[in-house]
């Protein structure tokens, strides 16, 4: 090799290794540019994506659950109101051996059987990572006692909360309804509503009831603190604060004190009382007997106290005023007698002579008046003293069922009132075009004849027959019945005054002439002078009795032969002063036989303690007067 | 002697330029640690300490005459493998892998110095045989870089090991590895791939797969790459500010010091700080490629592409895994970093061109 090839080849080489290196300088500003385009990919084209990310790792959002409207009566007690408590709540995901847990917790605080099967049902409905309780309302003590050990017990919390409560309990079981826990049904309805965001601390929802009803108002808007946290989770600092507006305050038309008279004066009688302000449609009083103890149900109610409440024949769950479905019986006569007036059918001298009972032509079908011997002559006004069937037998028979059907659907026979709970029924009010529809049947003249004394197939729930009763004390002016009075508001923002529906425009003779035999129906020789002996204000009333079963031609019903539940129900109408009515009422005894006896006296106890404010003595008998009877 | 001579004495073999280069890129270390320790002192003057150390080794390594750096190349490949194998049969166990060797007084993690071993040794192989070189040559070149590799890949260390395989592919490449052989390696390691795949130890698997979607496991595996991204993104064009980052002083942010610290600074100066750092490695980079452009000799030549290129090979896996787009090795960003053991590597390396640079300069004069 000579020298000069040698350095041929090491120039050579050079070359080679000068353009492995430019290759290499190449590969290095490519990878460099591949992490500049990356950089900016991430910082300037994603930067939003990813800034938001960077927010939500590091800002937790804790809600702030507002405080729930407090309900009070027309006079501002207190009808359900929040308390703060202690509760010792578990996550169960967060615990191995839930059984041993709560075991060992029981040691120090006491876990009643009625806990443990609660916890049991909350943990079969729960939603995940709910923390459930175990057992509510801690005493200091207890209190004292788990905090002091509560290091034992990783996934066990004590959480101050705030409770409902119900100070009335049964008394206004029925109208105030209650709240409990959120299920995953509700939590999906409120998330179509698009509501879960402000129900995100809540574990509360009114179920029935105003509670339900009122939800919206009484729940109150969420607020918020945004926390900063680090990455295991613990607090840093506030960021900010979005305070909670708690819920609205109700004010109800109720007046509790006399729903407690209401509620007592029925005694150990099933039934329900619809107490209505007939001058604006402010339900006074709304009961239905048996109820049951709302607290129960809040957290979550064990299985032994539902089932006592749900298979109990007396069917304390029903809400009887808004949803029970009686024949109206007697107490529809009023209301017959002035759509004969209307349509010019009767007169007020008119009068029949009452055999005892009716027949319709060319038929020996004998319809039989509850006196078997017959009234005598009766004109509409003795047909609602004495409760004349005969007279309104042949009243019906004249009118035909759609003129009654017109008239009578104005008194809001049929149809739900409207009033603010949800799940009213609509009752029944027949016509010819609803028997065709519902049973593909002709209407028989025989339908006609026991739909005008209340029977056959009218069916009316107790706040129907209070909202009739209304509106015939405020002379056919119809007012919604409602619960709510007020919702709490600015001090001067307007609060619309109740509105009229309609007005029947009632000819002030017709009005007179019904209302006299109404208060008639109260003196001597009307159907309930036993309840209202020496009363002292005008009350215009009308009794009314609703078969549960049927009577056979040719038999006669007997009280003492028919079990309990079989027993024909007792209806009570009444309005007082009768000159200027404060007070419309229906009351209904189930199974209690007759009106007069009955229901009459449960109204009375009412109508007293409402205008005299009088209260009824506990335990005191009802004297009956012998004699008089009702259908 | 006066103090200008001591101070020409002390620069006589150290390249200024290259020296401001890694100047600058060591403030930036100091800082962003102080910020990524959330203000400790003690890191920073660890990292102070670690870079004191190295860059004594750098001043001595850069002292060396280059025969030197030649003599040395066969005995400490040679140091280095027999400890590897020592690692191997007695080697601490720690975090599940087996990296160091407990010689008493310090634990010592052998494979970092097979960085610079590796690439000395191949490069004297070939000035060796630079007259003569056939294919055989490459091949044995190609066995001297392999077998401690494949030590490194069992302890398991997959960060340190694809470093020390790139640093010698380097050497291949720049002594004319022909186009040929490379291609045919190419295809051989895609027809090996799952050869090599199951080689591998379940986490190293799981950190390649996560590579294609890191959400898939975003609490466990995934977690480093996920946080690592949303740093970098949130810091946006300018950043947080310095010492403002949430990932990083909320603690969402894994190893802030160590291999994340590059999320850390991404975080708080945001793209422009990224353009400031990209163009000082370059500086670096571009710097260590003149000197390997005019290298004397053969040994020198490859040695200092090596170094060049192996250090960016450092800051662009780093850099790329925490941006999402390779996989989490384990390879911390190079001078930046906390660490006292890749700080020395590192600038033992630099020492070298250091040496390279000056000691022919010098012998062209």
């Amino acid at each position: 090799m000579t020298p000069h090839a040698e350095l041929k080849n090491h120039q050579r080489e050079r070359y080679l290794f000068s353009l492995r290196l430019v290759f290499c300088l190449s590969f290095v500003g490519l990878l460099m540019a591949i992490l500049l385009a990356r950089a900016f990919y991430l910082q300037v084209w994603k930067h939003e994506y990813f800034d938001t990310m960077a927010e939500s790792n590091r800002i937790f959002v804790v809600p702030i659950v507002p405080n729930r409207g407090v309900i009070t009566d027309r006079n501002g007690r207190v009808l359900a109101r929040n308390y703060a408590g202690y509760t010792l709540e578990l996550t169960p995901e967060k615990i191995k051996d839930l059984n041993a847990t709560i075991a060992e917790i029981g040691k120090l605080v006491e876990i009643k059987p009625k806990d443990l099967r609660r916890f049991k049902k909350l943990m079969s409905e729960r939603r995940s990572l709910q923390t459930l309780p175990v057992k509510t309302r801690l005493t200091d003590e207890e209190l004292a006692r788990f905090a002091a050990q509560r290091f034992r017990f990783p996934g066990v919390e004590i959480k101050a909360r705030l409770f409902r409560e119900y100070p009335l309990s049964e008394t206004t079981s029925h109208l105030l309804g209650y709240i409990g826990r959120i299920n995953q049904q509700e939590l999906d309805e409120l998330d179509k509503k698009n509501l879960a965001g402000n129900y995100m601390g809540s574990d509360y929802i009114g179920k029935t009831g105003i509670e339900q009803r009122y939800e919206k108002e009484m729940h109150g808007v969420t607020g918020f603190e945004q926390i900063e946290v680090d990455a295991g989770g613990r607090a840093v600092r506030m960021l900010s604060r979005t305070p909670p507006q708690s819920g609205k305050d109700l004010k109800l038309t109720l007046d509790a004190g006399l729903q407690e008279v209401a509620e007592q004066a029925f005694g150990d009688y099933r039934g329900a009382l619809v107490a209505i302000d007939p001058a604006t449609g402010e339900i006074l009083s709304f009961v239905s007997k048996p109820g049951y103890d709302p607290n129960l149900f809040i957290d979550g109610i064990d299985t032994e106290s539902w089932d006592a409440l749900n298979n109990s024949p007396d069917v304390p769950l029903n809400n009887r005023a808004l949803r029970g479905q009686y024949p109206p019986g007697s107490t529809i006569k009023p209301f017959m007698a002035l759509t004969g007036l209307h349509f010019d059918v009767r007169s007020p001298s008119f009068s029949i002579s009452d055999p005892g009972y009716f027949m319709l032509p060319g038929s020996s079908h004998r319809y039989r008046d509850w006196k078997t011997s017959g009234h005598g002559r009766v004109d509409l006004f003795a047909s609602v003293v004495v409760s004349c069937d005969t007279y309104y037998y042949g009243l019906a028979t004249e009118l035909g069922i759609d003129r009654m059907h017109e008239y009578l659907d104005q008194f809001g026979f049929g149809k739900r009132t409207g009033i603010d709970l949800e799940g009213e029924v609509s009752g029944l009010l027949p016509s010819t075009e609803w028997k065709m529809k519902r049973h593909q049947q002709i209407w028989y003249p025989g339908d006609t004849v026991s739909a005008g004394i209340g029977q056959g197939y009218n069916l009316v729930t107790p706040l129907q027959l209070a909202f009739a009763t209304a509106i015939l004390a405020n002379d056919g002016v119809a007012y919604k019945p409602h619960l709510v009075k007020e919702i709490q508001h600015a001090p001067n923002e307007p609060q619309a005054a109740p509105e009229p529906l309609y007005d029947l425009h009632i000819p002030a003779e017709h009005l007179a002439l019904v209302k006299s035999a109404m208060q008639a129906v109260v003196k001597p020789g009307g159907t309930a002078v036993g309840a209202f002996w020496g009363v002292g204000y005008p009350v215009a009333g009308k009794t009314g009795t609703a078969q549960v079963i049927g009577i056979k031609q040719g038999e006669k019903y007997d009280a003492e032969k028919v079990s309990e539940y079989n027993r024909d129900h007792a209806w009570f109408i009444a309005f007082a002063p009768a000159d200027k009515p404060r007070i419309a009422l229906a009351v209904l005894a189930e199974n209690g036989g007759h009106g007069g006896s009955t229901a009459a006296p449960i109204a009375r106890k009412v109508l007293d303690y409402y205008l005299l404010g009088k209260k009824p003595k506990p335990l005191q008998k009802v004297v009956e007067k012998e004699g008089v009877e009702d259908d | 002697m006066n103090l200008r001579l001591i101070k020409q004495r002390f620069m006589l073999h150290l390249d200024p330029v290259l020296l401001s280069g890694l100047g600058a890129l060591l403030l930036v270390s100091l800082l962003v640690l102080y910020s990524a320790s959330g203000g400790n002192e003690m890191r920073v003057l660890g990292q102070l300490g670690n870079i004191a150390i190295g860059f004594v080794a750098l001043w001595i390594v850069a002292n060396m005459p280059l025969h030197w750096l030649m003599r040395i190349a066969v005995p400490i490949y040679v140091l280095g493998m027999l400890l590897l194998i020592g690692v191997a049969l007695f080697g601490e166990i720690s975090h599940g892998a087996r990296r160091w060797l407990n010689l008493g007084f310090m634990n010592f993690q052998p494979s970092e110095l097979m960085k610079i071993a590796v690439p000395l040794m191949m490069a004297w192989y070939f000035e060796k045989h630079e007259a003569t070189l056939t294919m055989k040559n490459y091949v044995i070149a190609t066995l001297l870089l392999l077998m401690p590799v494949a030590l490194i890949l069992r302890q398991p260390d997959l960060g340190t090991s694809i470093l020390i395989a790139a640093s010698g592919f380097y050497v291949l490449f720049l002594a004319g590895l022909s186009w040929r052989v490379i291609g045919g390696l190419l295809v051989g390691a895609a027809a090996s791939a799952p050869f090599l795949w199951n080689m591998l130890h379940d986490y190293q698997r799981h950190r390649i797969l996560m590579l294609f979607d890191p959400s898939q496991d975003a609490l466990g595996k995934g977690y480093h790459t996920i946080q690592g991204m949303i740093a970098v993104g949130s810091g946006g064009l300018l950043g947080k500010g310095y010492m403002q980052g949430t990932q990083t002083h909320l603690d969402f942010l894994p190893e802030r010091t160590t291999d994340f610290i590059f999320a850390v600074y991404s975080e708080e100066f945001g793209f422009v700080g990224n353009l400031f750092l990209l163009g000082l490695f370059a500086f670096i980079i571009g710097r260590g490629f003149m000197i390997t452009a005019s290298a004397s000799t053969y040994f020198t030549r490859l040695m200092a592409g090596s170094v060049t290129l192996t250090f960016f090979t450092y800051a662009f896996v780093n850099m790329g895994m925490v941006s999402g787009i390779l996989p989490v090795v384990g390879v911390p960003l190079p001078l930046v970093s906390y660490g006292g053991t890749s700080m020395l590597t590192l600038l033992l390396g630099f020492g070298v061109l250091m040496s390279i640079h000056t000691h022919q300069r010098l012998v062209k004069t």
